[in-house]
């Protein structure tokens, strides 16, 4: 009843907003491509002013259960849909790539402002709690200049579900065989150490005012504040520090997308790759019955692809790889 | 068999012209409005929690286990978090807010009396995110930096010392614990003092006639008079410390699990609910969360449920006797 309810809001909502000949789309999901959705909306209304999208950035999970339910076009996530999850869709949602991002480690420990190294087990022997100093011998090996003190690790993730912990879980069960059959990957695990923070800020906010404490935030959010971040052992043994070339490189060197353009990009292969980074996807029913909405929303994805990836680099993300921007766009006929 | 339907029309007729039947029909429409909507409430939360219900039965109650990637839930670490945060509270707002209640309604001159009655309930009214922020800025530092280590220092022989043991990471069960007691006790002093205030004058006046001092009136005859009342107000303080959110998620730690120190970080139920609940990705994993809500639904139900009536029960005994 609920459920039926909230449609018939947004649905009342949009023959309340519309005018008469413009073309209303509703999506919700991920916050992290949200201020690169927001302006490719914006400016995609500037040049079709017949085409209004309404984003909701409320989350990835968010995202997937409302495209589940019905109430939205399309949704949006940085963790693309498992089969059951597709399984669950009255009609099968189509992935599109959109942008790319990273994840970045970032750190407050007085004594080493910048240039904190660290590799993938001992991250996860951080967050697993099996590494609890900073002194310890494990980081040590990998910032032997660094004068490490003497201090607790403060280990601060994040509290709600969000696509970024996705990413970070993967990663870590990518980098360690004890995290995966420990703890796993998910938006939300049971996370064996540390405090929990809503949200980026959450988190960003906690490392930044509790000395000796690490964390983990999107890429974006930590150059737009201005945080330290630190440099990751890639799968070819190079530290790396996290931009968007790095993170671009990675998706380059991946074994890349399967057939429905999903798939992961942590740890990939390449000196230059920075090993947490991921794709982020549009979810779009692959059956659209009114032809309007078809038109606009198929309109909209051949030009974010093409054109609005030249947007990303001035947003801080990093564009497509040609090679998968050319199969996302390919894959618009397949939107019945 | 006519006559009595001929008879009541200009009686009806006047009842509701007089509005006596009018209003009772719609006064009573609202009344059971509320019912309806509880009832639904608790209808749709048990509707929506059935998944959940029917795998981990009452083992939900008990187990610690809460892992979104293999599906598996159990809701101890957040009772536990819940019931210790607002004991802990409530340690520290029960004496402060009767103390502070009867200093406004006994002691206290009348016009400095109304002045701080008039602070306790702006402070009443300040939003918990507000709360939250202040504590998040202030209380978790100079928790992080100076008290937690002094407790550990003061705490530091046994069988004391587990509960004040680990790092000091400022926020924790006990950071929570006095937040919701500053959230608490504006309600606490404001019921108390209209307890205090509902004893009847005759009763001092007695009392100081028999030659007792101004304190001992207080003390051992006014108090015990309005106990009632004043525990009506500490459970109403309780249930409001149960189902505090925002502030509490942001202090304490949202750690799933049970940790024997009060200074470790821990979860409450409503906490984990509004972190979770948005981004739930799966069935199940929603469902638990729903379960938790019926969960903390019955215990301040519960709890709401007996401060009415001890607020009720004390109201009447000094109505009749004034």
């Amino acid at each position: 009843m609920k459920k039926t309810l909230i449609a018939g809001a947004i649905a009342a909502a949009a023959i309340f907003t519309g005018a008469a000949s413009a073309q209303n789309i509703t999506g919700a999901g991920a916050t992290f491509p949200a201020p690169i959705y927001q302006k490719w909306f914006a400016d995609y209304k500037a040049a079709h002013s017949s085409v209004q999208i309404n984003y909701q950035a409320i989350g990835s999970g968010g995202g997937i259960k409302q495209l589940t339910d019905g109430t939205v076009d399309f949704g949006a996530s940085d963790m693309p849909m498992t089969e059951k999850q597709v399984a669950e869709v009255k009609v099968k949602p189509l992935h599109f790539p959109t942008v790319l991002g990273g994840v970045v480690l970032t750190y407050n420990v007085p004594g080493v402002e910048t240039g904190l190294q660290l590799s993938g087990d001992v991250v996860a022997g951080i967050f697993m709690g099996t590494i609890k100093k900073w002194n310890d011998p494990k980081i040590k090996l990998d910032n032997k200049k660094a004068a490490l003190p003497d201090k607790d690790i403060v280990v601060v993730h994040r509290s709600d579900s969000s696509g970024t912990s996705f990413v970070f879980t993967d990663y870590l069960s990518n980098v360690s065989a004890d995290w995966k059959s420990k703890v796993g990957a998910n938006t939300a695990v049971q996370w064996p150490t540390g405090l929990g923070q809503k949200g980026s800020d959450g988190v960003a906010g906690m490392v930044k005012q509790t000395p000796n404490s690490i964390g983990y935030v999107e890429l974006l959010y930590a150059v737009q504040n201005k945080m330290a971040f630190a440099d990751l052992k890639n799968a070819a043994g190079k530290y790396v520090k996290a931009t968007f070339e790095s993170v671009t490189a990675a998706a380059a060197a991946s074994k890349g997308l399967d057939k429905d353009l999903k798939g992961s990009i942590v740890n990939a292969p390449g000196a230059k790759s920075y090993p947490l980074s991921t794709y982020t996807w549009l979810l779009i029913p692959s059956k659209i019955d009114d032809a309007g909405k078809k038109a606009a929303i198929t309109g909209f994805l051949k030009w974010a692809l093409a054109d609005g990836q030249k947007q990303a680099e001035g947003l801080s993300y990093a564009p497509l790889p040609a090679g998968v921007a050319k199969l996302a766009l390919a894959q618009i006929a397949e939107i019945k | 068999m006519a006559t009595p339907a001929a008879d009541l029309r200009p009686k009806y007729k006047k009842a509701l012209i007089g509005g006596d039947e009018l209003a009772k029909a719609f006064t009573f429409l609202f009344a059971a409005l509320i019912l309806v909507v509880t009832v639904l409430l608790v209808l749709e939360l048990w509707r929506t929690s059935s998944p959940a219900k029917e795998k981990f039965g009452f083992g939900f109650l008990t187990s610690q286990l809460w892992n979104p990637v293999t599906d598996e839930y159990g809701a101890l670490p957040f009772i536990y978090g819940t019931v210790l945060t607002s004991f802990l509270a409530l340690l520290i707002a029960v004496p402060l807010g009767v103390g502070a209640a009867i200093y406004l309604s006994e002691l206290a001159l009348p016009r400095v009396s109304n002045a701080l009655t008039f602070l306790v309930e702006l402070l009443a009214a300040v939003p918990s995110v507000i709360f939250g922020l202040l504590a998040i800025f202030t209380l978790v530092p100079a928790m992080r930096d100076y008290v937690q280590p002094a407790l550990q220092k003061i705490f530091s022989f046994q069988p004391l010392a587990p509960f004040f043991d680990g790092p000091t990471f400022g926020v924790g069960y006990l950071t929570a614990g006095i937040i919701l007691a500053v959230m608490t006790f504006p309600f606490i002093i404001s019921v108390s003092r209209e307890a205090l205030m509902a004893v009847p004058r005759e009763q001092r006046e007695a009392a100081l006639a028999l030659g007792a001092t101004k304190w001992e009136s207080t003390w051992q005859i006014v108090l015990p008079y309005a106990k009632l009342g004043i525990l009506g107000s500490v459970f109403l303080g309780l249930a409001r410390a149960l189902g505090e959110t925002m502030a509490v998620t942001m202090v304490i730690g949202n750690s799933e699990a049970i940790h024997q120190s009060i200074i470790s970080p821990g979860y409450t139920i409503a906490a984990v609910i509004a972190n979770n609940f948005a981004e739930a990705s799966g069935k199940m994993f929603t469902s638990a969360l729903v379960e938790l809500g019926l969960v903390l639904f019955a215990l301040t139900m519960l709890i709401n449920g007996f401060a009415q009536l001890m607020i009720v029960l004390t109201t009447k005994k000094g109505a009749a006797k004034s």
